[in-house]
């Protein structure tokens, strides 16, 4: 599959300013993004299930170049949904598609085997051994898979140019995702509250979560950190902390794709999906709408109907 | 080992904290949430987590995130009051990069900055001596040491059942005269002899010259390349314990007002944005540019040592895997090629 990648790569590249990857990264456990510009850089891409991250992130950034982009399933989503909202440019992409199995949590990983000991990783077929200098460690795919990934719907890229393997079938209705919200959902409000103000205190506002959204393009210009006016005070409370992700949340609603970056991103652990996940079940529910899975569609608020199907009017 | 090497059992633990509580606040890293381990002040029946280098450095004991500096009221008149930090803390497991951290702000805060210097004063340091580093960690190249007692003012390290522990100050010969600490056997400091020489960690990327190396590249394009993956968040400096970058800003408050001195970070956008508009580090490669360049370049020309301690968090908790060791070596090879 690989082979088949990299020999896209390399001919597209000639029409191409750029080709964002994955590659190796600093230990076994970590791939990484890689920036490929010439034919000889194309052998440092690879695939497998530690290619974590959205590359999606970076297209608004490079708009005006050639860009070519690998693209999971989730990550493609991203990219259509920037290109209904007229963000980027469908001719200065070209995506290259990979079908997949789903990909691995390292903070799963983590609590099975000391991660920033691994010396070795070694793939199995649908398990993988971790090597350290206590032994190993042999763990199932399955049990250390992103939750996003269990009961994927959209494995198989929803816009490509190519693809690098065979298409794999929806594995359900994203019920990995679903199960989170409704664990959160079976709370009385009071303990709800009690979870997140648990869970935002860890916030140290260091925007990992921000600037890794494929979808979060005012990057610099962002409300949070505004200085003029001065919209968020810089107390390291969890009332300034919860507003911050509020922010973050509502000016993603029916914008995010749930590719989870945001929570991947966080150095602190915060189930920062949890909440886009609950948005996002309510937009389907409400609009009977998801980000970033139909060409051409514009997000609900983004948009105005005099009188919505599901939404009932007040009667005056 | 010298003489006067005391032994802290596993079990007396809880009490040796308890008893430091009541003068003190003792901060200890506990597991805030599955692998994430945070400075927390101790509570009866909190697990210490002194196993692992946690996931933030103690940093913001000596150095919050955001402090009060003063308060402004002005329902009758208007008043100013000034606000000072309060009472004596001990930070209790932090590890040699992190105290090196510490180093870093002596140098730069000093004396001068009363905030930090009361903070510095009235603050009681041990730290456990790393004896497997793990594969981020490179205090070795800037330094540093898994072993470096100096900036501690107690070292402890884990041999079976519990600590060696050893006073590096007078303030730490103070603590060690706790009932939790016991003259430890002969056995005892032979074993933490063996362990302490069998901690290996070679430096990894040969820094002469780097300062130079630096400067030389400050217009090339090698910045853009090498930051191409960059998302310029804070993570990495957030989590650095030598990153001392504060902003100031006047909130409301319900009185009338406070002055605050929150961090900042270079690696945003704002924190160069001039009133004019103009911004000299317009985009992430700017920003990491200014990062480097700071620990490797400015630093160690205006202090003598690096800005950097090797503790790896900002390789660890990057999220898309940016690795400072490989730009350091990548620098080196771009400045002689």
């Amino acid at each position: 599959m690989i082979d088949r990648l990299r020999e896209a790569v390399r001919e597209k590249l000639q029409e191409l300013d750029l080709v964002i990857g994955y590659g190796e990264g600093y230990d076994p456990l970590h791939a990484t993004p890689v920036f490929i510009q010439k034919p000889e850089e194309v052998d440092r891409l690879i695939w497998n299930p530690l290619c974590v991250h959205n590359l999606a992130t970076y297209l608004y950034e490079l708009r005006g170049k050639r860009v070519g982009v690998v693209v999971k399933g989730c990550d493609s989503r991203s990219v259509l949904q920037l290109l209904n909202e007229g963000l980027i440019k469908r001719e200065e992409i070209y995506i290259f598609g990979i079908p997949c199995d789903g990909v691995i949590d390292l903070r799963k990983v983590a609590q099975k085997v000391d991660i920033y000991r691994v010396k070795e990783v070694s793939w199995q077929k649908d398990a993988f051994t971790a090597k350290t200098d206590r032994g190993e460690v042999s763990l199932g795919l399955e049990e250390v898979l992103q939750d996003k990934c269990r009961g994927c719907p959209y494995p198989t890229p929803v816009i490509h140019d190519f693809l690098a393997k065979d298409p794999v079938k929806p594995k359900g209705e994203g019920e990995g995702l679903l199960e989170q919200v409704s664990e959160l959902e079976e709370l009385s409000p009071q303990e709800r509250l009690a979870y997140w103000r648990k869970e935002l205190e860890r916030c140290i506002r260091c925007y990992a979560c921000r600037n890794a959204c494929p979808l979060c393009v005012c990057q610099d210009f962002c409300a949070a950190e505004a200085r003029d006016p001065h919209w968020i005070p810089l107390r390291d409370r969890v009332k300034e902390k919860w507003m911050w992700q509020m922010l973050h949340v509502l000016h993603l609603a029916g914008r995010c794709t749930g590719c989870g970056e945001c929570e991947r991103a966080c150095p602190m652990g915060i189930p920062l999906l949890r909440i886009r996940a609950k948005v996002n079940k309510e937009l389907k529910e409400l609009f009977d709408y998801e980000a970033g899975v139909k060409e051409g569609v514009r997000p609900p608020l983004l948009t105005y109907q005099v009188s919505e199907p599901k939404i009932e009017e007040r009667q005056w | 080992m010298k003489d006067g090497v005391k032994f802290l059992e596993e079990g007396a633990l809880e009490g040796l904290l308890r008893r430091l509580s009541e003068r003190a606040r003792v901060w200890v890293p506990v597991e805030a949430t599955p692998g994430v381990v945070l400075w927390r002040p101790w509570r009866e029946g909190e697990k210490v987590r002194l196993d692992r280098q946690g996931t933030e450095p103690p940093k913001h004991v000596l150095f919050p995130r955001s402090e009060t500096l003063l308060r402004i009221y002005e329902k009758e008149e208007l008043k100013i009051e000034e606000v000072m930090p309060q009472g004596p803390s001990v930070i209790f497991g932090a590890r040699p990069c992190d105290v090196r951290g510490f180093e870093v702000f002596d140098q730069v805060f000093g004396e001068e900055d009363p905030y930090y210097s009361v903070r510095r004063r009235e603050t009681t340091i041990l730290t456990v001596l790393c004896t497997e580093p793990e594969r981020t960690c490179f205090c070795t190249t800037v330094g540093g040491g898994p072993l470096e007692e100096k900036g501690s003012d107690v070292t402890l390290l884990w041999i079976e059942g519990g600590w060696l522990a050893q006073a590096v100050t007078e303030r730490g010969e103070e603590v060690l005269r706790d009932e939790a600490f016991v003259e430890a056997s002969r056995e005892q400091i032979e074993k933490g002899e063996q362990r302490k020489e069998a901690v290996k960690l070679d430096p990894v990327v040969d820094l002469s010259g780097i300062p130079e190396k630096f400067l030389e590249s400050f217009t090339s394009d090698f910045w853009r390349r090498v930051t191409a993956k960059c998302i310029s968040c804070g993570a990495c400096t957030f989590l650095c314990p030598t990153c001392y970058c504060f902003n100031i800003t006047d909130e409301r408050t319900p009185e009338g007002a406070e002055r605050l001195r929150s961090w900042d970070a270079c690696m945003f956008y704002h924190y160069t944005l001039e009133a004019s508009g103009h911004n000299p580090r317009p985009t992430k490669a700017e920003r990491y540019r200014n990062r480097i360049g700071h620990k490797f370049s400015y630093h160690p020309s205006n202090y003598g040592t690096y800005g950097c301690t090797g503790c790896g968090r900002c390789i660890k908790y990057c999220p898309v895997g940016m690795d400072v060791r490989e730009i350091l070596r990548e620098l080196k090879e771009y400045a002689e090629g």
